[in-house]
């Protein structure tokens, strides 16, 4: 059964058709790009499937559950959750108090127990604290734990955003661009990470325009334009479709 | 939401689209912060696998502990200072804005949330308490606990509507709310003796009259260590962090679960009750009670304190409320110059310490510290 359903997807914007009547799956434990030239609505696809926006017409199904309209903090604690574009840090935290704020689900996030600081917020915390270190290590962020988000490099910050959506324990992990803005360097170390998760048992899905990275790391490629499904296969199919190189290039008169 | 999110991929505009205003982010020295960080400066042995055990030092350099023992022994010690009446009304009046203060500053300072409208609540709570205790012979102790609920009750239905509003927005509807409660305040003259105000029972716990200042220094006193030990409570806990989420990215809270509407409308419920529960002290203490009490002048005065003192510090709430309730009283002997001059230092303070009195002087503390 696939872990991610989109049928006849539609997004409006006044008159423009962001999203046009597209339909995908996504299969667990793969790793799923989705390509497309600037303005294809990749972003915007990513922002129906995790709540952030309402579709105008189509469903989505997460886990065999209907979850069109619901909202991002309820997609969350369903296994859904997502880096962005760009960057959506909490600038008035650490780093790790960043990732905190990931593990916010499997905290006790109550009042009265925060309020009067029972044993078990505490122990919580702890444990919570234990792990987001781990996840920092994970994604190659060790140096940096107790750093102010505002204080820290863009490159970092890409990571962290990984490892702040790592620390909710995702079933699915959407990845808006993790490569944007890095050098030839990071881009690898951002690869290896995003190979180590799908290792891990978390099915990725992919926005970038690294065509290295998606055409090394990914088993399946969805490619949009104009809103609308181009093409989808292997690597391989995608790379030798004419049609993806004329979206690309231009059209051949 | 829609803000944040451009639907449009374009990967330059990407680094600058956070990017939020100085006055927003706590600064790297300010207090509540759990490490003390300096730019560029990582901590040493926070690197190994472990946690870095707490030496006696480093638990007491934390607001938790260190600075509520600060507050503590200064709460403690100041009687000794206060020489007269007079001092001991200052003192008790600055407790009272001082729990104000730290309650809304959870709502500003930490959620990033604008309330124009808290003496509202302040006033219903006032009303509340004086009109059962004083009219129908309700224990002042039962009255007050249920004006905060009652005040409680209020802030969470008029909260979820007006959440949804962001910036000036929110500030124009939490106006409204204060008006609209000072204007019930003024009218109701049957049963709140309208804008002549009313006289308030004193107050009174199992037979026991708070008459005497060193009565009220040390209730109020009390109240305000357990207030700031709460407020530092809740900004270290995941209800915290969800809280400064929502103040640092709120799309970003809400895709790893955090449902910010939920936590915006805790902490309004909260600093609501903050308030209400001092209005309900304070219409005993002075045993009158005005709708000056609930009046849109008072509100700003209240977020005036948090603003001084500074944004997402409990005790920059503090020093915030002492500095504008002693201030005035300082500057009398000024006569007729008292407003002009007390105006010009609020300017002079936010042009030379931007984020408030203490996560400015603590940040410059720490770059002292570190030459």
């Amino acid at each position: 059964m696939s872990l991610l359903t989109v049928d006849t997807l539609v997004k409006e914007f006044g008159g423009v058709r962001a999203i046009d009547d597209l339909s995908f799956t996504i299969d667990p434990g793969t790793i799923h790009s989705i390509i497309g030239p600037n303005g294809a609505g990749k972003t915007t696809l990513f922002n129906l499937v995790t709540g952030v926006y309402t579709p105008t017409f189509g469903t989505v199904q997460f886990n065999g559950e209907p979850v069109t309209g619901k909202k991002p903090y309820e997609l969350a604690a369903r296994g859904m959750s997502r880096t962005f574009q760009n960057l959506q840090i909490c600038m008035n935290m650490t780093a790790l108090e960043n990732v905190l704020v990931g593990r916010h689900l499997h905290l006790d996030g109550r009042l009265l127990p925060s309020l009067f600081r029972l044993p078990r917020i505490v122990r919580g915390d702890r444990a919570a604290e234990d792990m987001g270190r781990e996840l920092m290590a994970f994604v190659g962020l060790e140096k940096y734990f107790d750093w102010d988000a505002d204080a820290m490099p863009y490159g970092a910050l890409k990571r962290l955003e990984i490892a702040r959506a790592l620390a909710a324990e995702p079933k699915l992990l959407l990845l808006d661009e993790p490569a944007a803005g890095l050098n030839d360097v990071e881009s690898r170390e951002i690869d290896n990470v995003i190979k180590k998760v799908a290792e891990s048992g978390v099915t990725v899905v992919l926005v970038e325009h690294d065509m290295k990275m998606v055409m090394e790391i990914s088993d399946h490629i969805l490619v949009l334009d104009y809103g609308r499904k181009l093409t989808e296969g292997t690597p391989q199919e995608v790379r030798q479709n004419p049609d993806v190189i004329a979206a690309y290039l231009g059209q051949v008169a | 939401m829609n803000e944040a999110t451009p639907m449009s991929p374009r990967p330059s505009s990407a680094s600058t689209a956070n990017i939020s205003r100085p006055g927003d982010t706590t600064p790297p020295g300010a207090p509540e912060r759990p490490a003390p960080q300096a730019p560029g400066t990582p901590r040493t042995g926070a690197g190994s696998a472990g946690r870095p055990r707490q030496g006696l030092k480093a638990r007491l350099m934390k607001p938790r502990t260190g600075g509520l023992l600060v507050l503590a022994v200064v709460v403690a010690v100041l009687p000794a200072f206060l020489q007269n009446a007079f001092h001991y009304d200052v003192a008790i009046q600055i407790g009272f804005n001082a729990i104000v203060a730290i309650g809304l500053n959870l709502l500003i300072g930490y959620c990033g949330q604008i309330s124009l409208g808290h003496a509202g609540f302040l006033g219903v709570g006032a009303y509340f308490s004086a009109i059962t205790v004083t009219n129908f012979g309700w224990p002042p102790l039962l009255s007050l606990v249920v004006a905060a609920v009652v005040v409680g009750l209020l802030a969470f239905v008029i909260a979820r509507p007006i959440l949804r509003l962001k910036g000036h927005y929110l500030a124009m509807a939490t106006l409204g709310i204060g008006l609209i409660i000072s204007i019930i305040l003024n009218q109701e003259a049957q049963l709140t003796g309208g804008p002549d105000g009313m006289i308030v029972d004193p107050f009174t716990v199992f037979g026991f009259e708070f008459k005497k200042p060193w009565h009220w220094y040390s209730l109020v006193g009390g109240l305000l260590v357990i207030a700031a030990w709460l407020s530092l409570n809740i900004i270290d806990s995941p209800v915290g962090r969800a809280l400064r989420a929502v103040h640092g990215s709120e799309v970003a809270a809400e895709v790893v679960g955090v449902d910010t509407t939920r936590y915006k409308v805790m902490i309004f419920v909260v600093s609501a009750v903050f308030a209400s529960v001092v209005g309900s002290l304070g219409a005993h203490y002075i045993m009158f009670l005005s709708p000056q009490e609930a009046s849109f002048f008072h509100s700003v005065e209240l977020v005036i304190m948090v603003v001084l003192g500074g944004m997402a510090s409990t005790f920059g709430a503090v020093v915030g409320a002492a500095t504008l309730t002693a201030l005035p009283q300082f500057l009398t002997f000024l006569e007729d110059y008292e407003h002009l001059i007390f105006g010009l230092i609020l300017m002079l303070v936010m042009i030379f310490l931007p984020k408030g009195v203490v996560p400015s002087l603590a940040a410059l503390f720490k770059r002292g510290g570190e030459k």
